[in-house]
């Protein structure tokens, strides 16, 4: 039996870096313990981490998947498993299984349209999986709009990439901004929603939305308002997750299972489901 | 068709379990019927069904799925799995044969349930036809027929006979093992049995339950009705529906630090509880309602949605029994216009 | 076969919506058998006559509903109570937990209820129709042409059995005539399990409790179990399972449940009547109830609002503890 492929049954995976982005979201690097990736991705897709003893949750892989050397994951501490992880050092191993989910259509719909990803706070972590491939694929896309915002400037994740990279890569355009006034900050200042609506972009692209629900729902109304359909806005849910294969039971919302048929959907998709999520 | 004399049954269930173990309904004290294994000196209960479905046969209720040790920075996992041994669950009643389709759709689409699928690969199911169906049978409502009941190999039982019919590879085999026991007959008795059982059938008093109200495509048909107020009202929220059901399958997986190294184990979990849902960040089903709501929606939208049209219910009737407060599936479907008898 | 009638509570029931008294009424609702009766609440006349049933098998005990349904319900609620129930009525109004003001309680008088259990042993599977005749119920099923007569007696729930009191201990009116609290057998089980040695005491209740499925039907009926948030529900308790990871967990949680509503029990029953595994779980209970008379002086839990239960209250008389101490050590 034991040769049997059992998806349940995690690897071993080794934190090889930390990095600290916000007061409460770090940045872990995971390798398996021969320093290779432990299995190939998809943008979008999540992988279950544990700490046994603590327990298993599902993160969402923020590295590219272009990338071949390892994984990232940005993780906000705010239950069992991320408290335990933020206190983690280099070298602790962890256990790892994956990769699950439908991850975000890069190859076909997005391919040749223009792209305008919004994110808010911790959100960020989904997209700069896909960011980074679409980044790294670059001829295959048009423009890239990045509407990225945060509580204050320290809340900013990857923003040492966004300034370095993306903000100088051509013909991508970086949009920051976070929800109050700061010193040391001479950008924009106001909610994400609001921001969008300023900024006014063109209803002829794809648009991938994820951050708090608040955040999602009006800026879902803001670019509906503006001539943007539905069936060309992406967003990722986030519920309690066991299995990670759509068994277990306990992501399932009307007929779909987040683990499994999202965390991406269409949001007119979304409007299919009953409003449990 | 073979057929052996009822006086014979413990040589047959001897003979069974020289193979495998052999588990069968037997009474318990408090007058109710539990699978248990056969030795010689069990007596096989002559009970409509088990409170406990068959289920945990192939999905008990708590299994480790694996172990870990650590020392210091380093884990250990250790696959604790190993191979089913070879067992035949005698007795199992039609609604509850069905089952084991409903939990295949689940544990044995890819990825396969490894767990799930060695115990099933391992399992024989004798099953038996119905003699004296309850009134809180329904599984004619589901199109499954309690005379003709599936497994490996189907039995029929009268006063004073058991009658044998091999439906599949593994029952074939069994079947032979038992032909110094058995004899060749044709289905005449079977077929008056049948009929005998059919004619109760049609006098149940939920014979004309259908499911035609339901099925996949009907969330928002019946996601947002008033109704779900009042069937849920007195719901106490406790897990005996999902636990009886044997097309329940949610599960948790849960650490066990053994304080000398971690079992990591999976356990049955029931929709109806209200921590099913509970994230660090809150909890996308906050009152009973509303966990109430979705199982009863699974079992009649959702999974039929997924599953080719297969609602989650077998009509075994053991939440009927059951409940507490006697509030379940026939009368949420009744009450969201599944009625046809009314 | 109850002496009151279901037309009886109906009458009782509208004319107190009619005149304004309650806002809603919660009552027993007829299922699909003539046994399978679900609590509910019912707003008017309409909702009274086509759904409410009262008879033998009107078990529930409706007071820990008070809990959540004053909190919903606008104005006053109709709550009917056997004289149990009003145990648990008072020994709730005690834990301050539902405001008295919202409730109208009527007393009804109980005969005691109905086992369905009891009655399928008797009759069989396959009950048709129940009709309540007298002292019997005529059964008739889908197997016999003529109906089973069984003395409502003879299936009697063995808390009924061993019924504690017919009086009512909280109303606001009562129909019918005051009760009297009785001289019941209910500890004899108890010394049943007492006069067994540790190792047999310990097989029987092994047995009883490897049935459990941990549906937690018991807790979440009993009246006495009114927290908030279980402990056991709390995921980072470290004790909450929602099934054993071993044996001794599985006992440990009907131990811990039956220690925290000692002294605050009021031998309902309600635990052993949910249980789908007909686990004898009120034995626990009644064990409990037991020791504190015989340590502390008769005491009865709900029995009045506002008395200090011994275990929560200090007298010089008190029990030492190597008293109880010296008596486990006689039984071991």
């Amino acid at each position: 039996m034991n040769n049997r492929v059992e998806t349940l049954i995690p690897k071993l995976g080794v934190i090889t870096d930390v990095r600290i982005d916000t007061p409460d979201i770090k940045t872990f690097r995971v390798v398996t313990p021969d320093g290779k990736k432990a299995f190939d991705h998809r943008p979008g897709q999540c992988a279950m981490l544990s700490i046994p003893g603590v327990g298993e949750a599902m993160f969402s892989i923020t590295s590219s998947p272009t990338n071949e050397e390892f994984m990232e994951f940005s993780i906000k501490k705010c239950g069992c498993v991320t408290d335990w992880l933020h206190q983690a050092e280099v070298g602790q191993q962890i256990t790892i299984r994956g990769p699950y989910g439908n991850p975000f259509p890069v190859d076909d719909v997005f391919a040749g349209k223009d792209l305008l990803f919004i994110a808010g706070g911790v959100g960020l972590a989904p997209l700069r999986s896909v960011i980074n491939y679409c980044r790294h694929y670059r001829d295959r896309y048009g423009k890239i709009d990045i509407v990225y915002g945060s509580r204050s400037k320290d809340d900013l994740l990857d923003y040492q990439e966004i300034i370095n990279e993306w903000s100088t890569d051509a013909g991508v355009n970086v949009h920051l901004t976070i929800d109050n006034p700061q010193e040391g900050w001479d950008g924009h200042v106001g909610f994400v929603p609001n921001y969008v609506k300023e900024l006014g972009f063109d209803t002829n692209k794809v648009a991938v939305l994820c951050g708090p629900p608040i955040m999602i729902k009006f800026t879902l109304e803001g670019l509906c308002a503006i001539g943007f359909e539905k069936t060309n806005i992406y967003t990722t849910l986030e519920l309690r997750m066991k299995c990670g294969v759509g068994k277990c039971g306990r992501c399932n919302v009307g007929a779909k299972y987040v683990c499994k048929d999202g965390p991406v959907f269409r949001c007119d998709e979304l409007d299919e489901l009953p409003a449990e999520y | 068709m073979r057929k052996c004399s009822l006086d014979k049954m413990n040589l047959v269930f001897a003979e069974i379990a020289k193979n495998a173990a052999l588990y069968l309904p037997v009474d318990q004290n408090d007058g109710s019927a539990v699978y248990k294994k056969w030795e010689e000196g069990t007596v096989w209960s002559n009970a409509l069904n088990t409170v406990r479905s068959p289920k945990d046969f192939f999905f008990p209720q708590t299994e480790d799925l694996m172990k870990f040790t650590t020392s210091g920075k380093n884990i250990e996992i250790i696959d604790t799995r190993s191979e089913s041994e070879d067992f035949v669950i005698f007795g199992v009643r039609a609604c509850d044969v069905k089952s084991f389709d409903i939990l295949d759709r689940v544990f044995l689409t890819e990825p396969v349930d490894s767990f799930y699928g060695s115990r099933r690969e391992h399992g024989v199911i004798i099953s038996l036809a119905c003699t004296r169906p309850s009134e809180t049978c329904f599984c004619k409502t589901f199109g499954i027929d309690a005379s003709e009941p599936a497994g490996d190999i189907s039995a029929w039982k009268t006063e004073t006979e058991i009658f044998f019919k091999a439906n599949t590879e593994k029952g074939e085999e069994l079947l032979n093992k038992l032909s110094a026991l058995t004899e060749d007959c044709d289905d005449s008795t079977v077929n008056e049995q049948k009929a005998k059982i059919n004619a109760i059938m049609n006098k149940l008093p939920l014979k004309d339950l259908t499911t035609d109200a339901f099925g996949g495509g009907k969330t928002n048909e019946f996601f947002n009705l008033p109704v779900w107020d009042e069937l849920s009202g007195t719901c106490l929220g406790c897990g005996t529906c999902t636990f009886v059901c044997p097309t329940c399958q949610c599960y948790d997986i849960k650490d066990f630090n053994t304080g000398n190294g971690v079992i990591r184990y999976r356990c049955w979990d029931s929709c109806m509880y209200s921590d099913f849902t509970k994230m660090a960040h809150g909890n996308n089903r906050l009152t009973q309602k509303e966990r109430f709501r979705q199982r009863f929606m699974h079992k009649l939208v959702y999974f039929p949605e997924n599953n080719d049209g297969e609602f989650s219910c077998v009509g075994c009737g053991r939440c009927l029994a059951k409940c507490p407060i006697s509030m379940n599936i026939v009368k949420v479907m009744k009450k969201l216009g599944g009625a046809t008898n009314e | 076969m109850q002496k009151i009638t279901r037309e009886q509570l109906i009458e009782k029931a509208v004319a107190l919506l009619a005149d304004g008294t309650v806002s809603c009424v919660l009552g027993w609702s007829k299922g699909e058998f003539d046994y399978d009766v679900t609590p509910a609440i019912f707003n008017n006349e309409e909702e009274l006559k086509a759904n409410f049933v009262f008879n033998d098998f009107c078990g529930v005990n409706f007071s820990k509903y008070l809990v959540a349904k004053t909190q919903k319900c606008e104005g006053k609620i109709l709550v009917f109570l056997k004289p149990c129930d009003t145990y648990s009525f008072n020994q709730l109004l005690t834990e301050h937990r539902f405001d008295r003001e919202k409730v109208y309680a009527v007393g009804i008088p109980c005969e005691g209820m109905a086992d369905v259990a009891k009655v399928k042993t008797i009759c069989g599977d396959g009950i048709a129709s129940i009709n309540f005749d007298g002292e019997n119920l005529a059964v008739t099923t889908l197997y016999e042409d003529a109906p089973v007569m069984i003395s409502t007696n003879d299936v009697l729930a063995e808390r009924c059995v061993n019924c504690k009191s017919k009086k009512h201990v909280a109303y606001d009116e009562l129909i019918g005539d005051e009760g009297e609290v009785i001289e019941s057998n209910r500890f004899d089980e108890v010394e049943k399990l007492e006069a067994m040695t540790p190792d047999e005491r310990f097989a029987f209740w092994q047995n009883e409790l490897s049935r459990c499925i941990r549906c937690n039907a018991c807790r979440d009926a009993c009246p006495a179990c009114t927290c908030e948030k279980c402990v056991f529900d709390n995921p980072n308790s470290g004790v909450e399972n929602k099934s054993p990871a071993n044996s001794f967990e599985e006992k440990m949680f009907h131990i811990i449940r039956a220690f925290h509503v000692a002294g605050r029990c009021t031998d309902c029953g309600e635990c052993s009547r949910v249980c789908p595994q007909n686990i004898p779980l009120h034995l626990l209970n009644r064990k409990f109830i037991k020791d504190m008379n015989e340590f502390y002086g008769e005491y009865q839990a709900g029995a009045e609002v506002g008395s200090r239960a011994p275990l929560v209250d200090y007298t010089t008389e008190d029990l030492e503890p190597g008293e109880v101490f010296n008596r486990g050590d006689m039984n071991a």
